[in-house]
């Protein structure tokens, strides 16, 4: 039976987006599935050697902060000096007592699977990226090449 | 139930249990058995789609009481 191919277009670069990408392809992966992410515009930060990612509650109504705080707390707080790093912070913490990976375990248990991670050629250039910015194993190519792979596969998401 | 091998993926979370599976199983030879104990209560229902769709035979789950020492 031939494998069946999964494609999945990353195009956010904050800590929270960070994670479906990767667990969907990782599981991809261990499902026997072929599997390739297309990295471009905030989704090149996902790729970079040294990563810095942060989730910010500003402008996500949707997040549920320590103790309820989203509740009562005015938007305009949100946007406070720190507040990014703060709930980065806090969020990593969290993560870690629950047992939810780190992006950089996923990463490499993607590259482990052989998932294959393409980094848009035209994005990279834009934010004047280098190649040497990017970990080890990424290609780079455009829409073309995405094509290439998306055109044959089963499923196709755009996160 | 006899089981070749076991792996305990307690404390780790969605999709570190199934991804551990894999890596084990990919090292054991068929017929052979994985006793696998985790406590994301999302693993019953994913270890049995994980099954179906790889291939492998699920030949038990059950869920204990959380604290349970078995």
């Amino acid at each position: 039976m031939a494998r069946k191919k999964l494609t999945i277009i990353a195009t956010k670069g904050s800590l929270d987006w960070a994670y479906p990408p990767f667990i969907l392809a990782s599981t991809a992966a261990a499902l026997d599935y072929e599997v390739q992410i297309f990295f471009t515009f905030y989704g090149l930060q996902l790729l970079k050697k040294e990563l810095d990612l942060k989730v910010t509650p500003l402008g996500n109504p949707g997040m549920p902060m320590p103790g309820g705080m989203e509740r009562f707390m005015p938007v305009l707080l949100t946007a406070m000096p720190f507040m990014q790093r703060i709930m980065t912070t806090m969020m990593k913490a969290k993560m870690k007592k629950k047992g939810v990976a780190s992006i950089e375990d996923l990463r490499a248990l993607c590259q482990e699977a052989e998932v294959k991670l393409i980094a848009c050629q035209m994005t990279v250039d834009l934010f004047d990226l280098k190649h040497a910015d990017f970990i080890d194993g990424v290609e780079f190519g455009g829409a073309a090449t995405f094509f290439e792979y998306a055109g044959e596969s089963d499923i196709c998401l755009y996160i | 139930m006899a089981h070749d091998q076991e792996l305990d993926a307690s404390g780790l979370n969605c999709p570190l249990p199934i991804l551990r599976a894999k890596k084990t199983l990919n090292a054991m030879a068929s017929g052979q058995v994985l006793h696998i104990i985790a406590t994301d209560s999302g693993s019953v229902r994913d270890f049995d789609a994980f099954a179906k769709q790889t291939g492998n035979e699920l030949l038990e789950s059950r869920e204990e009481p959380e604290n349970s020492t078995t």
